[in-house]
């Protein structure tokens, strides 16, 4: 053998060797990824499958984007392009393409499933704990057997005990979709009854429709033992649903509790002061989006002060411009405070437009955690929190502060109070904003589940008056456990009777209890009262 | 010039004068202008839908005005503000129709406001449009009812649901807000889906009042409810303010659009702009119209509407398209009757064509509902819905239901000589329904 032609093979041996991978991929890839861009969506779940199938490295990424919406096409020709910030990039090379004329490659939830099922079978060996997570966890929701032998790999390498399990829990639901063994089967059952969670229970209850007789028994057991499991744990999360609730209550009527319970204004503005406080949220978070988008996390930490200072001075504006004229006549009280209330409303409308403002969950406010077989939402959990600290600190601040001495004084006796040099339209002013100040605060919280509108408030001002009047007028304690009362057994009687029946079943309770003890839970005693 | 010329000349001159006279003999001789009624709430709960719809008529007014006006006088909008207070939707209108003589109104959002103003319009003869999808039911002569009938959203959203592409549902919560609309729409639904071999334990129907917040139960037994390993779907008829803690509860406690979608018949462009649509993205919305959607007519009426409202941000959405049809329809009666009269307008506005914004037609039917598209549209992260499914001719919208038992039979016409909002075709009567009369 000659060396040129020696050269000749080592060309040819090379070109081979460069052509084989090329081969597998550059002759049908671009065509794949350009026809996810086309027909419909069966066509492109078709085109995804197949993407999948070719196992190359872009594929995870490119899928992914069009799961999460990045992927664009060229109207002019159909070619998928990748949309990262402003520019668009070429799926394969991650080379930037000039394009003007573009549009998103639309999917729909079971394509979106479809996706979802591909890049958890391709990404089931990451070396990424998060992605092998959730990737296991794709392939136990969707359970589908053409990926055994991979779990089966994956599962070998596997070391993560959380991972392992999962992997588990999905090799068995596939195997009860097998035709396996009896006894594999049997075994599959209670690998996943040992999981006992709702989404075990809803695996092996779409195992019994398809299950052979002789299974049959045992996954019925397995559904049993979740079932009254999950029972106990309903009845815990009906309790935590309850607390939930009772801190919304609390939080709502626990400025009222001031206004109402301890100078007896009868307030129907305390709701606005609420929706005030929602509001100031949503001006910080504005100017936190547009100046420092950093803080935004801290934004409802920046809000607190703020609420609590525009809604105080807010509240302090209308006691002395109103109310004050207004003391021992409760009738002119409530139409003149409804007044405000709409003026309040009216004034947001005009300033803000009648629309919902949107304010966004920080971080640590958004999804859940589990407890147990509790789940818990983050939000909820902090606005618990959030209700014990305001409610121990009002209490520290009537019992243990000079303005909180001078406000039970003027409670308990105005004249002799008085008399003792106590300066009383000042300490009523000072209670007055203090009430506003804490409902602002509350309407912080509140923005972070409810609507911010300008019926925000409305919506809260009968329960407030309900926890009030329940828990005692002119009682802190008796609000706490007014509210903590009233949550709970609203949540308790709401799966049962609904929500609108259990409503109003708690407003009978009310009355007929309003009828036993006029002064509700807590009454105050003492001479004062009965003046 | 010749003689052909100058006769011809001479006619038409002649006709013109003809034609003047014809227009301005009517009650608005003194007057140049024809008012329109706006019977939109401004303040309280309902501002929040509402408004939008008052500035779409003068929005509308403003084109027409710019194209010459109506049958060549000025169009002018009256604007009232009923205050989301029911009793006060009838005051305001009798005053719009017996103070103000609007020629029509164009109104209301809620379906008790609409029955409210109802005898008002039946005793003073008037028009009333009514924008907004509704539960149907009603047929009434003083009515056009531009929004969608329950067989133009609720019954093909399910029917997507139940396909292969929407995702062969076969359990179905049904959600609602515990007043008319709701509760009629479930009644349907629910014998719908009996029909349609779905058992009564894979249905359940829950109601919640207005403005409701507190959500963790519900959600937790829709998640329950959706673990019996079939699939799953929520049809929710809840209205309003309640939504938003509604979806905010469900992507907290982690239900995606993949494992339980929510498809929502009150929801549109304008609630979601208060919300972070990131976690709602892939549940659905049923209308008869979208933002999103992509004709040369829509493209122009959204950058008029963004022009006229000079806010780039504003949204377009359903019942916009319902007032723009709407008025549109009643532009060319009055075109067609010459006047603006009640009974010539009603009489010419059966059978008339107008172009939608979605690329068809939407055609006034005897029964004064309207033939609409519909769409199943996902939810977007930027808020917008694309559109997923929709039908593929027009929908003609149906006063009494075909699935309820009570309505077997029961059509609404108001062409001679049926000329009834009840007709029921076995007996060959009129009547029946105590809110109708012919």
């Amino acid at each position: 053998m000659t060396a040129p032609r020696l050269l000749q093979l080592l060309a040819l041996l090379l070109g081979l060797l460069l052509a084989a991978p090329a081969q597998a991929q550059t002759p049908d890839l671009p065509t794949l990824v350009n026809a996810l861009s086309q027909g419909s969506f069966a066509d492109k779940g078709d085109a995804v499958a197949a993407l999948a199938a070719t196992g190359d490295e872009h594929v995870a990424t490119i899928l992914g984007a069009l799961g999460e919406g990045n992927l664009y096409a060229r109207k002019s020709d159909g070619r998928v392009l990748l949309k990262s910030g402003d520019t668009y990039l070429d799926p394969l090379t991650n080379e930037p393409v000039e394009v003007t004329d573009t549009e998103k490659v639309r999917v729909n939830n079971s394509l979106r499933g479809k996706i979802r099922t591909a890049i958890g079978q391709l990404t089931l060996l990451s070396a990424d704990r998060a992605t092998r997570l959730s990737a296991a966890q794709s392939v136990l929701k969707n359970g589908d057997p053409e990926t055994l032998e991979l779990l089966t790999a994956a599962l070998e390498k596997e070391n993560d005990p959380q991972i392992k399990a999962t992997m588990e829990a999905a090799r068995a639901v596939i195997t009860l979709k097998s035709d396996a063994s009896l006894e594999d089967k049997q075994a599959a059952v209670a690998t996943i009854a040992a999981r006992n969670d709702r989404d075990a229970q809803a695996m092996l209850q779409a195992a019994l429709g398809s299950a052979p007789d002789e299974l049959k028994p045992v996954i019925e057991s397995g559904i049993d033992t979740i079932s009254r499991n999950l029972a106990v744990w309903d009845v815990a999360q009906n309790v935590w649903y309850g607390v939930s609730l009772s801190s919304v209550l609390l939080l709502a009527a626990i400025g009222l509790a001031i206004t109402f319970g301890v100078m007896g204004v009868i307030n129907m503005a305390h709701g606005e002061m609420v929706m005030l406080g929602a509001y100031t949220t949503f001006v910080v978070q504005e100017v936190i989006r547009q100046n420092f988008p950093g803080l935004f996390d801290y934004s409802l930490g920046i809000a607190l002060p703020l609420a609590f200072l525009v809604t105080a001075l807010v509240g302090i504006a209308i006691e002395r411009g109103i109310i004050r004229w207004l003391y021992g006549r409760p009738l002119e009280t409530l139409l003149a405070t409804w007044g405000v209330s709409l003026i309040l409303q009216q004034a947001v409308r005009t300033i803000f437009g009648p629309t919902n403002r949107q304010v966004g969950n920080p971080s640590w406010m958004q999804g859940a955690f589990d407890l147990g077989g509790l789940s818990i939402t983050w939000n909820r959990f902090w606005i618990v929190i959030f209700a014990i600290a305001v409610f121990f600190a009002l209490l520290a601040i009537l019992n243990h502060t000079a303005l909180g001495l001078q406000m039970r004084a003027v409670t308990q006796n105005r004249r002799m109070a008085s008399a003792m040099g106590i300066r009383t339209p000042f300490v009523d002013a000072m209670t007055f904003g203090l009430g506003s100040g804490i409902a602002g605060m509350a309407g912080v919280a509140l923005s972070q589940i409810d609507n911010v509108s300008p019926n925000l408030g409305q919506g809260y001002i009968i329960d407030s008056f309900m926890v009030v009047v329940f828990g005692g007028v002119g009682n802190l304690w008796g609000t706490l456990v007014g509210a903590l009362t009233l949550g709970i057994a609203n949540k308790f009687l709401e799966p049962y009777a609904g929500a609108v029946l259990a409503k109003i079943l708690i407003l009978v309770f009310i009355i007929l209890f309003i009828q036993r003890r006029p002064r509700g839970l807590f009454a105050l005693k003492g001479r004062a009262v009965e003046a | 010039m010749t003689e052909v010329n100058r006769v011809l000349a001479a006619l038409g001159v002649g006709a013109a004068i003809t034609v003047g006279s014809l227009a301005a003999t009517p009650a608005w001789a003194a007057d140049d202008t024809i008012k329109i009624g706006v019977l939109h709430s401004l303040s309280g709960t309902m501002a929040i839908s509402e408004t939008t719809l008052k500035d779409t008529v003068l929005f509308l007014v403003d084109e027409q005005n710019k194209k010459g006006g109506l049958l060549g006088k000025k169009l002018e909008a009256v604007v009232v503000d009923p205050a989301s207070d029911w009793p006060l939707f009838a005051e305001k209108a009798r005053e719009l129709i017996s103070v103000d003589k609007v020629a029509a109104v164009f109104g209301c959002w809620t379906s008790v406001s609409r029955k409210s103003v109802l005898p008002v319009f039946k005793e003073l003869n008037s028009i009333l449009f009514y924008p907004v999808q509704y539960e149907g039911e009603e047929s009434e002569r003083n009515v056009f009812y531009t929004g969608a009938a329950p067989n133009q959203q609720a019954i093909p959203a399910v029917d997507y649901l139940m396909s292969e592409e929407g995702g062969s549902v076969k359990r179905w919560v049904l959600e609602g807000t515990d007043y008319v609309y709701p509760r009629t729409t479930n009644k349907i639904l629910e014998q719908y889906l009996l029909d349609k071999g779905v058992a009564k334990e894979d249905i359940m129907i829950n109601y919640t009042p207005f403005g409701f917040s507190d959500w963790q139960t519900e959600v937790a037994a829709i998640k329950a409810f959706g673990s019996a390993g079939k699939k799953t779907a929520v049809v929710s008829t809840v209205n309003g303010d309640a939504n938003v803690p509604f979806y905010k509860e469900l992507a907290n406690q982690g239900i995606s659009a993949e494992d339980i979608p929510v498809v929502a018949f009150s929801v549109g462009e304008e609630e979601l702009a208060g919300l972070d649509t990131k976690p709602l993205v892939g549940h659905l919305a049923a209308w008869n119209y979208f933002q999103s959607i992509d004709t040369p007519e829509n493209e122009e009426f959204v950058k008029a509407w963004k022009a006229y409202t000079g806010n780039e941000k504003r949204t377009t959405n359903d019942p916009m398209e319902a007032t723009v049809i709407g008025f549109n329809l009643w532009v060319k009666a009055v075109e067609a009757a010459g006047t603006t009269d009640t009974d010539a307008v009603l009489k010419a506005i059966i059978g008339l064509e107008t172009p939608n914004l979605t690329g068809g037609t939407a055609k006034m039917l005897p029964n004064h509902h309207i033939t609409k598209p519909v769409f199943v549209g996902e939810i977007q992260d930027d808020g917008q819905l694309d559109v997923v499914w929709q039908s593929d001719a027009e929908v003609p919208g149906d006063a009494w239901s075909d699935y309820l038992p009570e309505d077997k039979g029961i059509e609404a016409d108001w062409t001679d000589p049926i000329n009834c909002g009840h007709y029921d075709t076995a007996t060959k009567t009129c009547g029946g329904a105590p809110a109708t009369s012919g």
